[in-house]
């Protein structure tokens, strides 16, 4: 039984084919890379994925239900987080205030006018637990907007955590960060996999990360599946080899 | 900031709002004035609501204010002579319209937003311009007066006695001052705030925006039309610059003269427009000139408002 089930979706920005025809099948508990040189169209397949905007073609379902004219914020409400290449976050507020309106909308209280000192003191715990997570206890009442950028990033995915999602999408986790920093995020994406037996779609273009992390690879290129595999496969694919080094040459 | 200064702010401003009328005398004002104070500084506290808490302009405020004034002056005028029903009345009419209207809206952002808002705003306006036999026309609506209040027990006379009539304006001011902190700290509250951070990632982590910003706005309506009732009651009349977009300036200026960010920066900006107001104009014709100014000196130079001022310098 499958979590995510992506049915030959395409996205056209008029004459501009972004996403042709992509179909995925990611089953509970696995991590699936998605890979392809710049402008192969992952992040617009991420959008369609998360509810951006509706596929002009094809068909998504999550978890036996389709999904493909939901708004975003409905699917989040079934379980479906996800972080941006560009980290989303709210920066004016601090570690602890970013973390625990995410907490309070998994909660179901997001209309809740008043709150309880006895509800209060559980969402309070619950923010604790998840900044101890992601390493973030020490800096929690720092504003994130100040935080360096692997912190922020770990904001983000802590945030996205949250709303306890049964997936997680992951745009890039990695980008623009140093190497002691990409460590970091990887081992954080890796403990939210084997631990708690999360099931993660990203986007990475750092190869040692997804080989570190990914079960099985998905390579899009110009909009389409080049190719689908175990991360020792795709690396011994010819015409994965030639996708990128013919955009490097 | 921290709890303790906090508490210590708002001890001052409730110290300050309670014995006004008994020092506004002495510094050469009046107890009207220290009416127009609260109710104005409830309109642009209300209109904060959305601006500074939900981030979203609008610049039309000025319609419910005004509904809120004629719905209380034309019941007392062709109803029943209720101040209490009065406002009851008034406050339905405004909240109503901005349900309404607000529902139409939502999806809009920014400068669309705001001038959607001033579009309706024009034609409750032009309304309360044109149908005289009703509403007075351009000369407002005149030959009613506000009610001494039956509370069964006792009478309050707020026609004759200006003082009374102050502190039932402060009661009704400190439920809506109160039920907006207790809203902005509530989980309700902080999902504004996200929107107003950061909408991608408000609707990413499952929030409904549309459906929390209408919220926003309707709430933000009832206290203006709150307030909208109170001002007719004040003066014994109501005409249409009441709802005018000049008025809806005015609350967004109030606003940002005071400090959006601070829960009571909108009631500090609306004691300086008052107060400026009653002065300057005694003096000049051209009292709007010198707010101007000093409304662009306190945006260039302490975009954070008066009470961010105040602030930082005790935060130093």
């Amino acid at each position: 039984m499958s979590l995510l089930r992506v049915e030959n979706v395409s996205q056209h920005f008029g004459s501009l084919i972004a996403v042709n025809g992509v179909s995925l099948t990611v089953g509970p508990g696995e991590l699936r890379a998605v890979i392809g040189p710049n402008g192969a169209g992952k992040t617009t397949f991420f959008n369609l994925v998360s509810g951006f905007f509706p596929p002009t073609a094809g068909r998504i379902v999550f978890d036996g239900k389709d999904i493909t004219a939901l708004p975003a914020h409905k699917r989040v409400t079934m379980g479906m987080a996800r972080t941006f290449q560009i980290t989303e976050i709210f920066p004016e507020l601090s570690v602890r205030e970013n973390l625990r309106i995410p907490v309070e909308v998994a909660a179901g209280m997001r209309l809740m006018p008043w709150q309880s000192r006895k509800t209060d003191a559980e969402m309070q715990e619950r923010v604790a637990q998840l900044m101890e997570l992601g390493g973030l206890a020490a800096k929690a009442d720092r504003l994130v907007g100040e935080l360096p950028h692997g912190d922020q990033r770990a904001t983000e995915i802590m945030m996205s955590l949250a709303l306890k999602p049964r997936l997680l999408l992951l745009d890039e986790p990695t980008a623009g960060m140093g190497d002691q920093e990409t460590y970091d995020i990887t081992r954080l994406i890796r403990r939210l996999h084997k631990d708690q037996k999360l099931t993660i779609v990203l986007i990475e273009h750092d190869m040692r990360v997804i080989f570190h992390l990914a079960d099985r690879i998905m390579v899009l290129a110009e909009g389409s599946i080049l190719a689908e595999g175990t991360p020792v496969e795709i690396a011994a694919d010819e015409r994965v080899q030639a996708a990128y080094l013919g955009k490097a040459a | 900031m921290n709890g303790l200064n906090k508490q210590a702010t708002n001890a001052a401003v409730w110290l300050v709002l309670l014995t006004m009328p008994y020092w506004m005398g002495a510094v050469g004002g009046y107890t009207e004035l220290a009416c127009r104070i609260l109710v104005l500084g409830l309109a642009a506290m209300a209109l904060n609501f959305l601006l500074g808490f939900t981030g979203v302009l609008s610049f039309g405020h000025a319609a419910y204010f005004g509904l809120g004034a004629y719905g209380a002056a034309m019941t007392l005028r062709y109803l029943v002579p209720s101040t209490p029903l009065s406002i009851v009345v008034g406050v339905a009419v405004g909240t109503l319209a901005a349900a309404i209207i607000g529902a139409m809206i939502v999806k809009l952002r920014g400068v669309y937003f705001a001038m959607v808002t001033i579009a309706f705003g024009q034609v409750f306006y032009f309304i309360t311009f044109r149908w005289n036999s009703v509403t007075g026309g351009d000369d407002g609506l005149t030959g009613w007066k506000r009610q001494a209040l039956k509370l069964g027990f006792t009478t309050i006379d707020i026609l004759g006695n200006d003082k009374a009539f102050y502190y039932t304006i402060l009661v009704l001011f400190a439920v809506a001052a109160g039920v907006m902190a207790l809203l902005l700290r509530s989980p309700f509250g902080r999902t504004l705030v996200a929107i107003r951070e950061n909408e991608r990632r408000a609707r990413f982590l499952g929030i409904p925006v549309e459906q929390h910003i209408w919220l926003s706005f309707v709430i933000s309506c009832l206290f203006a039309s709150l307030a909208g009732t109170l001002y007719a009651l004040l003066n014994n009349f109501t005409d249409p610059r009441a709802l005018y977009w000049g008025q809806s300036g005015n609350f967004v200026i109030m606003a940002v003269l005071g400090g959006m960010r601070s829960f009571w920066g909108p009631l500090v900006g609306a004691a300086i427009f008052v107060v400026l107001q009653d002065y300057v104009s005694t003096q000049t014709e051209n009292w709007m000139s010198f707010v101007g100014l000093f409304f662009v000196l306190v945006v260039l130079f302490f975009p954070r408002g008066v009470l961010g001022i105040l602030r930082r310098k005790a935060a130093s």
